[in-house]
């Protein structure tokens, strides 16, 4: 009786044996890969704004403190994007008929909002509150990325829950002197471990169980 | 029954002309294309009409359905429709793995122009307001989210409240964003502007005046607001012939009657239980409803606070006809008819030596001479309060007795008259009817109410306003209904004015005890809508004037001082105008109880039917309210039904019963005879229920339900009492047993908890003021508690709850079972109405319940339906049940993904978005409070209740487990808050929503670990002890035993 | 024991009942066995059968797919009764699943003859059950689409499932356990795929053969791995027989549930699934032989050999329910006590007493020769059996949730039409893929088979 396969296919059944455990393993590496990519998360992607507003102008050239506009950020949970007035405060002024200015001046002779693109995102079930963070040394650009060398904002880190809970399991390696939380530019020093241990006391920060119970970010 | 359900869609259409609901219609679907192309060139009557014709088909119904889903999720194994096509592609792409790729579109961020003064985004703003109820206010401060007014608390501040409320309260501000509200002006049905009302007004008004206001009548509810009493003043001055009417419903003219009988003039009766030993109830449901019962249960249950074996408590007799919040409450509840209330009021009143005299039934004597004795013994330290629904005669002999005992100024007092225009309403109205009827009214004024729906039937009130086929002409030339709903009565009048709600107007109001409150608005109106006091501004001389700048001027004329800006400031801080309460007023007694009139008695052998509000819709107006047509009721656990209620024994005669239906079963759905009410020349078809507690021989009916035009939730539900409801017996109706015909049928009834025996295992922990004093320890000796060591787990040292150790304690000697708590978690922490279908299926979703126990019912009868003589008046018990906060969490060890797990302060912390909804932790919880969103019982649709939401709390959706977290958002809030100061969190800084509505303060939350802390306190006594403690949960939770203060003369008998 | 039955297993008995007809040769087993699949016309019955099973299949696919739609209220589950039909269900085809292994690798290891002929499909059959089976535990929970947060994967939560929770452990147990049959089952085809590539006459069926049997010569190199690799596989499946309903009886014995909450549920719950599962056995065999005449491989031999075995994990069964009874009467426990009264008197007391007597009572019948060798009695009976462990499911999921410690959460449950949609789905879904697998694959293993006949050849010298 003839073989219906030549010896050569036993070679091909091993392979294809082989292979397809292989290519699985790598579907699911791929899968775990793209959830972290910038695709999904958005970092480092910098968006259109209906005024392309420059951090890095206003707060790297100008100097501008982060809370002139920003109000909210040391006794709310939002920060705050700042109404049309505050642009005023300084436009009415400042460039009054530069053209890409135009939306604030009608935004603020019509009385309507204007519409900024969100880039820092959380899901609706993410409670994340700006002034305790600020008020317990954790600056600005630690989650924020250096704002004031960014012309177009964009996300500086994923914001995944796994970021999140990096800092909350052990907030040491970002504290920094009260002083510094709204410097852009603070880089942690050599000796980050010990200043933060201190640094975890002084601010009476609660322990990693505390830090990490669902609640303290999920209600 | 049908074609009502049809009037509701037509309601739900009319209501809709927001833009969002034209949008819907839009982007709709064919079929809406459809109807559109039929209501093409139809207008006004035709219009209707046409939609009549469409609401006859299915698929319209169908339409309607989906295209307006409202706060009770009616879709349910419906066809497909387009949300569940989406779903079903959202579903299908997860299943390929795709979801996870795909991408959220962008989100915007919307700032203000120019940001409010004060506002810091993010942060909540209180304001303090009144909410106008009855006669009375209930003092209130609204929680504002961006200018969203999201949560009602009570104001500390104020009389009336002190810092508690009520289930109306709570609710109130769904009624806000009710999508069936009256959205503008219409004039038969058609839309109207503002303008061309008060045009045609004036014009009205222009007749009137030539005529000197005669034919113009105003038909309003109790009215307490001084500017609104003002304004209809104006208007009496400006029309001389002009009269005022006034019609509420379910406030009884004995109140009015009884004081006028009593003392010649009306006078206002505000009671001082914190001062009573000894109080007794003659059918007055004093803790539970009617003017100032707030204040009432709060001052009440001060008396009942125990510290210690040491500590005394007041004592509470309730003579009633029907069990109410209040009468389980009392040390000895004695079951009478209505009728029979009167002569126990007389034989007491004979028994103080005040003469006449009464026959009472035999098992009453030895009640009487107790109840005498006590209250002799406690002369000036005992109150009698009588039920708003008793006659003039109760009230004047309560006044009597109250004088004689010398009460009057130590436990109550009296002052002149809350209401403006103090009036017997029944009389009231029946002038009203005669005038139209011999013509003499040319215009009505219709203000707030209902009359159509609720007046006497024998008035027959519609056909005073309907257009007269046979004479041809109308009764009244013009008629004009101010309300909020387009309801029954707004349905026949020409004019309909959409009235704005109490968050969205400036107004004043008098509480209970004459305090003169100031109504804030929260929120501009959402729609064309207007206050009741513009309506009638607009007949007047002064159209124009806003609200704002009368009530201003009104204050400044009422309370000159040097800085009225000041004063008003500050009047708007504390929502009360300072010192603004009545001045107690002399009151002396006119008359003898001799010269009363023999007392109406009911035939032996003959049925009492009773009318009463009912507890969670009261006289209807809150009929199309979600939240309270889910609320079980506070004695019968029944839902968004109102059942004829009956005592076990006439039942067993009557041979009316209730079978438990196997899906839901006790826990849902109870089926029910169905029986003919003949009463009156009128009929009504209702749905038995027995209830343990009741009189025999009294058939309660619930007044508020069977609203033809209530809009989307409340249209159709249960019966309408009022449809034999007379004005010969407002309150209490007798007939022959031949008036109540079983009908063959069963009603299916959702009735939360049905099962009420304990089943001898102690759930509720119960005792004796003597029990207590002789073994505080009672209730911790009834199973032994394993020691805290036996643990699998680390236990203890994986949690040493350092700092902060949340926990509960439930005093259940205060609790009274009012429901405030539930409401105000509802509200608080964003929990949908999930319909009766669902209720009857076993899935309602309150995080806290109110169970209801009889304690001495045998378990062999553990249902109704089996008469047995425990049940004729058992001691009935409520239980607040929220999540325990197990530290020995069941529900935690066994969730699959981690979704519920243990907080390091002890909270088991609940995470919807990482729940799967195994359901494993809700059969494995004890006490049964975890909730599942079986289907997608949160609207997302409907764009009103998008405003409602507190941001605070992530919002669930199907699938998921929620479940209370003692308002862990308030948690973290204060937690923060006092991390940035880095100081202790302080007692009582964090406030539960249901702590924070409960009336008698029988809710305690706080840290445990902080010995000084209330609950620390609370939990240190040996009345302190957990519910199911045997099984190790160790919970957060705990009870305080309830003590009663039974009369040992009564006790031993 | 009835009169006239001569003692176990004597040689009368092997005579009275050989595990294979008399005269067979290798060719002829061989070609029986075959023919079914290759030669055979398929009958007009076979294509009635199945398509009836699958249209009920179809039903299944429309009840899942309303359930993804609206979601698990669809049921009649509610709060207390929190898991109904969709958990009854998943223990009851888990159960089933377990004969076709014990057989296969228990009785292989004991060296038990009688197993050759049916062990093939036996293990079929556990295949196609736990298939059912696995459906259950994904489309219960509310969000089926969220359910991969139950494997130990590194998330971008930087969490991990909740490994204190049975139900993480049913997923390993589960899953292991279908692999390693699918394994066990798909090298003992290889010979017999073989055969099969051999005897086929289609070339595209030759190939499809070819493919599956993965080359095999039967050389003795190849007897020898296939010997050596079967006899490990038997190992490995040992086991997982009693690990895997025992994990599953922990989703209940680890709650506090009472009528849950107890310790006998691992010994039980693993005689139960036996009981039911060589029942099952039963159900499938007692038509198959009759339908392709195989009686003479399927001899009263194995008919009687399985009865016995259902009788005695029978009798474990009943004795656990009755210590189920004296533990809790004798704990004095009071909700336990409760409980058992309920079980009793309760509302859902029939099905209890209904349960006794489908899984104690009647199958004592089972003691007599005559009813063991009467082929109609044991149809009927193994059917009786799987309704009484359905029963015995449904006894202890759902009673035990309709009235548990605190008496204002009492409910009940009754099934939805999807509930019952979907468990007839399922069963539409097994007796599918026995159709599919009867038409397709040699139902009774060929090379075993031929081994026994020299075997059985040898006993007759």
């Amino acid at each position: 009786m003839a073989q219906i396969f030549h010896r050569s296919t036993n070679f091909i059944a091993r392979f294809s044996v082989f292979s397809t455990l292989f290519l699985v393993g790598v579907a699911l590496v791929a899968v775990l890969a793209v959830a972290r990519s910038p695709y999904m998360t958005r970092q480092n992607i910098s968006r259109e704004q209906p005024v392309q507003f420059s951090h890095k102008h206003h707060v790297g050239d100008d100097g501008i403190d982060c809370r002139y506009c920003h109000t909210g950020v040391e006794t709310s949970a939002v920060a705050g994007i700042p109404p049309t007035k505050t642009c005023m405060n300084c436009h009415s002024v400042l460039f009054n008929n530069a053209a890409y200015l135009e939306p604030i001046r009608e935004s603020y002779r019509s009385d309507k909002s204007i519409q900024w693109v969100k880039v820092h995102r959380l899901a609706d079930f993410v409670y994340f509150n700006h002034s305790i963070h600020v008020n317990k040394g954790v600056g600005c650009s630690s989650c924020h990325g250096q704002i004031n060398q960014m012309p177009l904002v964009f996300q500086a880190h994923t914001l995944l829950m796994q970021w999140c809970v990096e800092c909350h399991r052990n907030p040491e390696q970002v504290l920094r002197p009260k002083d510094q939380v709204f410097n852009m530019d603070w880089k942690a020093p050599d000796n980050q471990a010990e200043i933060g241990a201190k640094l975890r006391e002084e601010y009476k920060i609660r322990t990693t169980a505390e830090l990490t119970s669902c609640s303290t970010c999920h209600r | 029954m049908r074609e009502h359900e049809q009037h509701e869609h037509i309601d739900g259409r009319h209501d809709r002309n927001d833009p969002a609901a034209d949008a819907k219609l839009r982007e709709g679907s064919m079929d809406l294309a459809a109807v559109r192309a039929k209501l093409q060139s139809k207008t006004g009557k035709q219009y209707w009409r046409t939609l009549e014709e469409l609401a006859g088909d299915p698929e319209f119904e169908e339409l309607l359905h989906r295209e307006f889903p409202r706060q009770a999720p009616s879709e349910w194994e419906d066809s497909v429709d387009r949300r569940d096509f989406l779903k079903l592609m959202a579903a299908s792409l997860t299943f390929a793995g795709l979801s996870g790729c795909g991408r959220t579109p962008e989100q915007y961020v919307v700032p203000y122009v120019k940001q409010p003064e004060g506002m810091v985004l993010g942060k909540p703003q209180f304001y303090a307001t009144v909410m106008p109820f009855g006669a009375d206010a209930i003092g209130l401060l609204v929680e504002s989210h961006e200018g969203r007014p999201t949560k009602i608390e009570g104001n500390p501040d104020h009389p009336s409240s002190l810092g508690a409320t009520n289930v109306f309260a709570q609710a109130s501000v769904l009624n806000l964003y009710d999508p069936d509200r009256a959205q503008t002006v219409t004039k038969f049905g058609e839309i109207q502007t503002w303008s061309l009302f008060v045009d045609s007004a004036q014009a009205i008004a222009a007749e009137m005046k030539a005529a000197n206001g005669a034919g113009f009548r105003m038909l309003t509810g109790i009215v307490t607001s001084p500017t609104l009493a003002a304004q209809i003043q104006s208007l009496l001055t400006l029309f001389p012939q002009a009269k005022w009417h006034q019609w509420e419903p379910a406030v009884g003219d004995g109140t009015r009657e009884g004081a006028k009988l009593a003392f010649g003039s009306y006078l206002n009766t505000v009671y001082r239980p914190e001062k009573a030993d000894v109080i007794l109830s003659l059918d007055s449901d004093f803790l539970g409803s009617g003017p100032g019962h707030i204040r009432y249960a709060r001052e009440f249950s001060r008396r009942r606070k125990l510290n210690g074996p040491t500590d005394t408590m007041n004592r509470l007799y309730v003579v009633e006809p029907t069990p109410s919040v209040t009468g389980a409450t009392a040390d000895h509840r004695l079951p009478l008819r209505a009728s029979e209330v009167e002569l126990f009021a007389r034989a007491l009143a004979a028994k103080l030596g005040l003469g006449g005299s009464a026959a009472i039934p035999p098992d009453a004597e030895k009640w009487l001479d107790a109840i005498a004795k006590d209250l002799q013994n406690h002369k000036g330290a005992s109150l009698l309060v009588a039920g708003e629904q008793q006659p003039a005669e109760v009230h004047a002999l309560v006044h009597a007795i109250n004088a004689t005992l010398g009460n009057v100024g130590t436990t109550l007092y009296y002052t002149e008259p809350v209401e403006a225009h103090p009036a017997n309403h029944l009389e009231s109205l029946r002038e009203l009817c005669a005038d139209i009827d011999a013509g003499k009214v040319e215009t009505l004024l219709i203000l707030g109410g209902n009359p159509v729906y609720n007046a006497p039937h024998d008035f027959d009130f519609a056909s005073k306003i309907k257009f007269d086929e046979k004479k041809n002409r109308k009764p009244v030339k013009n008629t004009i209904h101010v309300s909020s709903h387009f309801d029954e009565t707004a349905e026949l009048c020409d004019w309909h004015v959409a009235e704005s709600h109490y968050l969205e107007t400036w107004g004043d109001a008098r509480a209970f005890d004459g305090t003169v409150s100031v109504i804030q608005p929260l929120i501009a109106p959402l729609y064309h809508t207007h206050s009741a006091r513009e309506a009638l501004a607009a007949f007047g001389d002064k159209p124009g004037v806003s609200d704002y700048e009368v009530l201003r001027d009104r204050l400044k004329a009422a309370n000159p001082s040097a800085d009225f800006e000041k004063f008003w400031r500050k009047t708007l801080n504390d929502g009360l105008v300072a010192g603004s309460a009545f001045a107690p007023a002399s009151a002396n007694l006119k008359f003898s109880v001799a010269s009363l009139v023999a007392a109406k008695t009911t035939p032996a052998d003959d049925i009492e039917f009773l009318f009463r509000p009912d507890p969670c819709v009261y006289d209807g107006r809150f009929a199309n309210n979600g939240w309270l047509q889910e609320l079980p009721k506070p004695v019968t656990k029944l839902t968004w039904d109102n059942a004829a209620l009956i005592s076990p024994k006439t039942a067993e005669k009557l041979q009316l019963a209730h079978n438990v239906a196997w899906r839901g079963g006790e826990h849902g759905k109870i089926y029910s005879n169905v029986i003919d009410i003949a009463l009156s020349n009128s009929k009504v078809t209702a749905a038995a229920w027995r209830l343990p507690g009741q009189a025999d021989g009294v058939v309660v009916l619930p007044l508020g339900y069977g609203r033809k035009k209530a809009g989307y939730t409340g249209t159709n539900k249960g019966f309408n009492a009022y449809a034999v409801r007379t004005s010969d017996a407002l309150w209490t109706a007798s007939a022959p047993t031949s008036a109540i015909k079983k009908t063959g049928d069963d009603y299916p009834l959702a009735c939360t908890q049905y099962h009420f025996s304990m089943e001898g295992r102690q759930i509720l922990a119960t005792g004796t003021l003597e029990e207590y004093r002789r073994n505080p320890n009672f209730a911790n000796e009834h199973a032994e508690l394993p020691p805290k060591e036996l643990s699998l787990y680390k236990g203890e040292a994986e949690f040493p709850y350092n700092r902060e150790k949340w926990a509960m304690a439930i005093d259940l000697n205060k609790c009274n079972g009012c429901n405030a708590c539930v409401v105000a978690c509802q509200s608080e922490n964003n929990i949908p109405v999930v319909g009766k279908d669902q209720v009857m299926r076993g899935r309602e979703m309150h995080w806290i319940r109110i169970d209801r126990y009889y304690e001495k019912a045998k378990s062999a009868t553990n249902d109704p339906s089996s008469y047995d003589e425990s049940l004729f008046n058992p001691p009935t018990f409520f239980q607040p049940v929220p999540c325990q906060q197990c530290e020995n969490a069941p529900c935690e060890q066994v969730c699959p993904v981690g979704a519920t797990a243990h907080s390091a302060e002890g909270l088991n912390d609940m995470t919807y978005n990482r729940c799967i909804g195994t359901r494993y932790c809700s059969n494995n919880c004890p006490y049964k409070v975890r909730r599942f969103n079986f289907l997608r019982f949160q609207d997302w649709e409907t764009p009103q209740l998008k405003l409602l939401r507190n941001p605070e709390v992530t919002v669930r959706s199907r699938g998921v487990m929620e479940k209370c977290t003692y308002c862990v958002q308030r948690i973290n809030n204060a937690r923060i808050e006092s991390e940035k100061l880095n100081a202790p969190i302080r007692d009582g800084a964090i406030v539960t929503a249901c702590e924070q509505a409960c009336p008698t303060e029988a809710i305690i939350f706080g840290n445990a670990n902080d010995k000084e802390s209330r609950v620390a306190k609370l939990k240190a006594q040996q009345r302190n002890y957990s519910l199911l403690g045997e099984l190790n949960s160790r919970p957060r939770t705990t009870y305080l035993a309830a003590v009663r203060n039974p009369n040992p003369e009564l006790e031993s008998a | 024991m009835s009169a006239g039955q001569p003692p176990f297993d004597s040689p009368e008995i092997r005579r009275l009942t050989p595990v294979i007809g008399p005269g067979y040769t290798y060719g002829s087993v061989t070609d029986k066995i075959s023919a079914i699949v290759l030669t055979r016309p398929t009958s007009l019955g076979w294509y009635v059968g199945f398509l009836i099973a699958f249209s009920l299949m179809g039903m299944l696919t429309v009840a899942v797919g309303w359930l993804i739609i609206k979601g698990v209220g669809i049921w009649g589950i509610n709060i207390p009764i929190g898991w109904g039909f969709a958990i009854v269900n998943f223990v009851w085809w888990i159960g089933i699943g377990h004969a076709g292994t014990l057989i296969s690798a228990i009785l292989f290891l004991l060296n038990q003859k009688w197993r050759t002929s049916i062990n093939r499909f036996a293990e079929a059959m556990t295949l196609f059950a736990v298939a059912c089976a696995g459906i259950f535990p994904l489309i219960h929970t509310g969000r089926p689409w969220m359910a991969f947060y139950m494997f130990p994967y590194p998330s971008t939560m930087g969490l991990w499932p909740q490994f204190r929770s049975p139900l993480i452990w049913d997923v390993f147990a589960v899953s292991t356990y279908g692999t390693v049959s699918l394994m066990f089952w798909f090298v003992g085809l290889i010979p017999d795929l073989a055969t099969l590539r051999d005897r086929a006459v289609k070339t595209p069926m030759k190939i499809i053969y070819g493919m599956l049997s993965m080359g095999w010569r039967g050389s003795a190199r190849h007897w020898y791995r296939y010997q050596s690799a079967y006899l490990l596989l038997a190992g490995l499946a040992t086991p997982l027989v009693l690990s895997v309903h025992s994990v599953i009886s922990f989703d209940f014995s680890i709650a506090i549930v009472p009528g849950w909450h107890t310790t006998i549920f691992p010994p039980y719950f693993v005689a139960g699934a036996i009981y039911s599962g060589f029942a099952m056995v039963l159900t499938i065999a007692i038509p198959l032989r009759k339908v392709y005449g195989l009686e003479d491989f399927i001899t009263m031999r194995h008919l009687d050999n399985m009865a016995k075995v259902m009788l005695a994990t029978g009798l474990i069964v009943a004795y656990g329910y009755f210590m189920e009874f004296f533990m809790s009467s004798y704990s004095g426990n009071k909700f336990d006590v409760f409980l058992v009264q309920q079980r009793l008197h309760g509302p859902y007391a029939p099905f209890y007493y209904a349960l006794i007597l489908c899984n104690i009572l009647l199958p004592q019948l089972l003691w007599s020769f005559k009813m063991r060798h009467n082929v109609a009695v044991l149809f009927i009976m193994s059917i009786v059996v799987n309704i009484g462990m359905w029963l015995e499911r449904f006894v202890i999921v759902v009673i035990s949730l309709t009235r548990d410690f605190v008496p204002s959460a009492w409910g009940r449950y009754s099934p939805t039409f999807w509930d019952w949609a979907t468990f007839i789905g399922t069963m539409g879904m097994f007796v599918t893929l026995i159709f599919l697998f009867v038409r397709v694959l040699p139902a009774i293993s060929i090379a075993e088979m031929r081994e026994l006949v020299a075997e059985t050849s040898e006993d007759e010298k």
